[in-house]
């Protein structure tokens, strides 16, 4: 049986060769009949022990690539195994339906809770189809829609982040992106229920934000939230597009920095290699996060979630006041 | 440090030195050569025409102190929060230190930051009022530049005031990193509040107002002008080019464009700003 796992990073390369030796020992072993099985299990220790190595000491742009991974699980693969009788919800009852954004309700556990998230495509096609999970105003506007449904009713919500940004194009400005962002943010710091955001993946500047006003902030391990790309950083401000990985650097990117900075409230565990070696496990741990939290804003009265949302935010900021002379 | 009063009060040939360093992106002292019509505009008949090129209508770029100068009643102006001042929390270093663009851009501006806040009169009446300027690295938002946003709400919602903001933005300012991202939701849940206190918010979008600024406060107004041309919009122009491999339409992200796509409610010259003003506080704020 290979075990070589699909989509190996770069920086995850040296295993290659280990991978591949017990592809091989497991072969001999099948065909000739030969007990390898000590050998093998050194070299999968070793190869277990090398790896956790690695990811303990992921660089900020090592990290970015394993947000960006082409087998990331996307919110509906994380929506299947988290919540019981999703009922995708179409349309912001104004334009068109965004399938860079989607939504509806579903239960956690046997509560009603409302998604909504970025989606991104699992193949070419879909990602064209997707726009690479980047929205249009009307995505935003669904997403409104969506939680003012939830508001009304009583649901929590649960936001899904994965994105580059929100799609730059001549439509998007011309049904104006930046209201529908802006609308988000205003409207999200007033609703009167649970409101929780998790960041799976790429988390783009204004594009994430837009669905990123919650009381409880949480990121999977190696995910990213950033105002800006590293590539944009670098070819805006270093003024060359080669210096990303200083920029990723600096930007403080990683879940580990943005909790220390106060940005999120809970990293989420992956499992090693990242959470496309095992969506179930990624799904679970996500959903045990989701619960806990939930449990938390239950015991806050409805007024009271829109305060200590409103005051969360309130506080975000880093400044010097001087005293008068 | 200095505040907004300072600089009027400044001795003449302060003043003189500073308008010179304004006029750094103008070429020539005596002479201006217009960005739009190309033509040659003898300066003192541009100031003397609240910065507008007389040939073809071009809004130049105002200062926080002109603007102030043409938008409040004389005297009335009464600046808050000036002491709040940025810091370089994540000694975040691109082409030069962000520690030394802070102190750059104070200089060239004469400004502690980005905004201006306080409460003023407007054809007698009161409000709150935020100006923003773009020499100060971009009239980029950052953490002061939100914070003093969320006072300046917080402060007109206690004394009943309205708000008034003139954006002048490139977006979020990037050397604050996320800290930055985080100000486009605290501006706006202020917003929030000030709508619940049922108090109007009239953003003025002047050239440029784009990306963190526009997608929060300046695209929340209950009344959103535009000065004419001015470039108002989320991604930048040359973003959207770069993706989409497609000339951009005239006219694409400027006042006009978001005016005809139904946007923004009018465009208002300079000439007509403080009238326009002034008429949209009564007609909110003196209901019966």
């Amino acid at each position: 049986m290979p075990n070589t796992p699909k989509g190996l990073l770069d920086f995850e390369k040296p295993l290659i060769e280990l991978y591949k030796k017990v592809d091989e020992l497991t072969r001999i072993s099948k065909h000739g009949k030969i007990d390898l099985s000590s050998e093998i299990q050194a070299l999968e220790k070793r190869i277990e022990q090398q790896r956790k190595e690695l990811f303990a000491n992921l660089a900020p742009m090592q990290v970015v690539s394993i947000a960006r991974h082409v087998l990331r699980p996307t919110t509906l693969d994380l929506v299947k195994y988290i919540f019981t009788d999703f009922m995708e919800l179409h349309g912001d009852r104004c334009f068109a339906d965004d399938p860079a954004l989607i939504g509806g309700i579903a239960k956690l556990d046997g509560r009603s809770v409302m998604i909504v998230g970025h989606q991104k495509g699992s193949s070419t096609k879909e990602n064209i189809y997707r726009r690479w999970g980047m929205a249009n105003p009307e995505g935003y506007r669904k997403a409104l829609r969506l939680m003012q449904m939830a508001n009304n009713f009583n649901i929590p919500i649960i936001t899904f982040i994965d994105t580059a940004g929100a799609y730059p194009g001549i439509e998007g400005e011309e049904r104006s992106v930046a209201e529908a962002i802006a609308r988000n943010l205003r409207e999200m710091a007033s609703f009167e229920v649970p409101i929780i955001v998790v960041i799976t993946g790429e988390g783009g500047s204004g594009g994430a934000l837009g669905i990123g006003v919650g009381n409880k902030i949480l990121m999977l391990e190696y995910s990213i939230y950033s105002v800006i790309s590293p590539e944009g950083c670098a070819s805006i401000l270093y003024r060359n597009a080669g210096k990303a990985k200083d920029a990723a650097e600096s930007l403080k990117i990683t879940a580990k920095d943005l909790l220390e900075l106060g940005i999120i409230d809970e990293v989420i565990k992956e499992p090693i290699g990242g959470a496309h070696n095992n969506v179930l496990q990624t799904a679970e741990n996500i959903k045990a996060s989701f619960k806990r939290n939930l449990a938390e804003l239950d015991k806050l009265s409805r007024s009271d979630l829109a305060e200590n949302r409103y005051k969360k935010f309130r506080s975000l900021g880093i400044f010097e006041e001087l005293s008068p002379l | 440090m200095k505040s907004i009063q300072d600089w009027f009060s400044k001795k003449k040939e302060e003043k003189e030195l500073e308008a010179k360093a304004e006029k750094l992106d103008i070429p020539g002292n005596l002479w201006v050569k217009c960005f739009k019509c190309k033509g040659t505009i003898y300066s003192k008949d541009l100031e003397a025409n609240l910065k507008v090129c007389p040939k073809c209508g071009y809004h130049f770029k105002l200062t926080c102190a002109e603007r102030l100068k043409i938008t409040a009643d004389e005297g009335s102006f009464v600046e808050h929060d000036n002491l709040v001042v940025s810091k370089d929390f994540l000694k975040f270093i691109d082409t030069m230190p962000y520690s030394k663009r802070l102190e750059e851009a104070k200089r060239k501006s004469g400004l502690n930051e980005a905004i201006t806040t306080g409460e003023a009169k407007i054809g007698g009446l009161k409000t709150g009022l935020g100006i923003m300027d773009f020499s100060f690295i971009g009239g980029s938002l950052g953490s002061v530049v939100g914070e003093k946003v969320t006072r300046l709400i917080e402060r007109s919602i206690e004394n009943k005031m309205p708000v008034i903001i003139f954006n002048a933005s490139g977006g979020a300012r990037m050397q604050e990193a996320i800290m930055s991202l985080m100000q486009m939701a605290k501006t706006s849940a202020a917003l929030a509040k000030l709508k619940t206190a049922r108090l109007p918010f009239i953003s003025v979008c002047t050239d440029p107002t784009m990306a963190g600024v526009s997608a929060s406060y300046a695209m929340l107004g209950d009344i959103i002008i535009s000065e004419p041309g001015a470039l108002v919009g989320f991604a930048g122009p040359r973003v959207i080019e770069q993706t989409i491999k497609q000339k951009l339409p005239e006219n694409f992200q400027r006042a006009e464009f978001l005016l005809e796509h139904g946007f923004i409610d009018m465009i208002v010259e300079r000439k007509n700003m403080k009238d326009i003003l002034a008429k949209t506080i009564k007609l909110f704020m003196e209901r019966t």
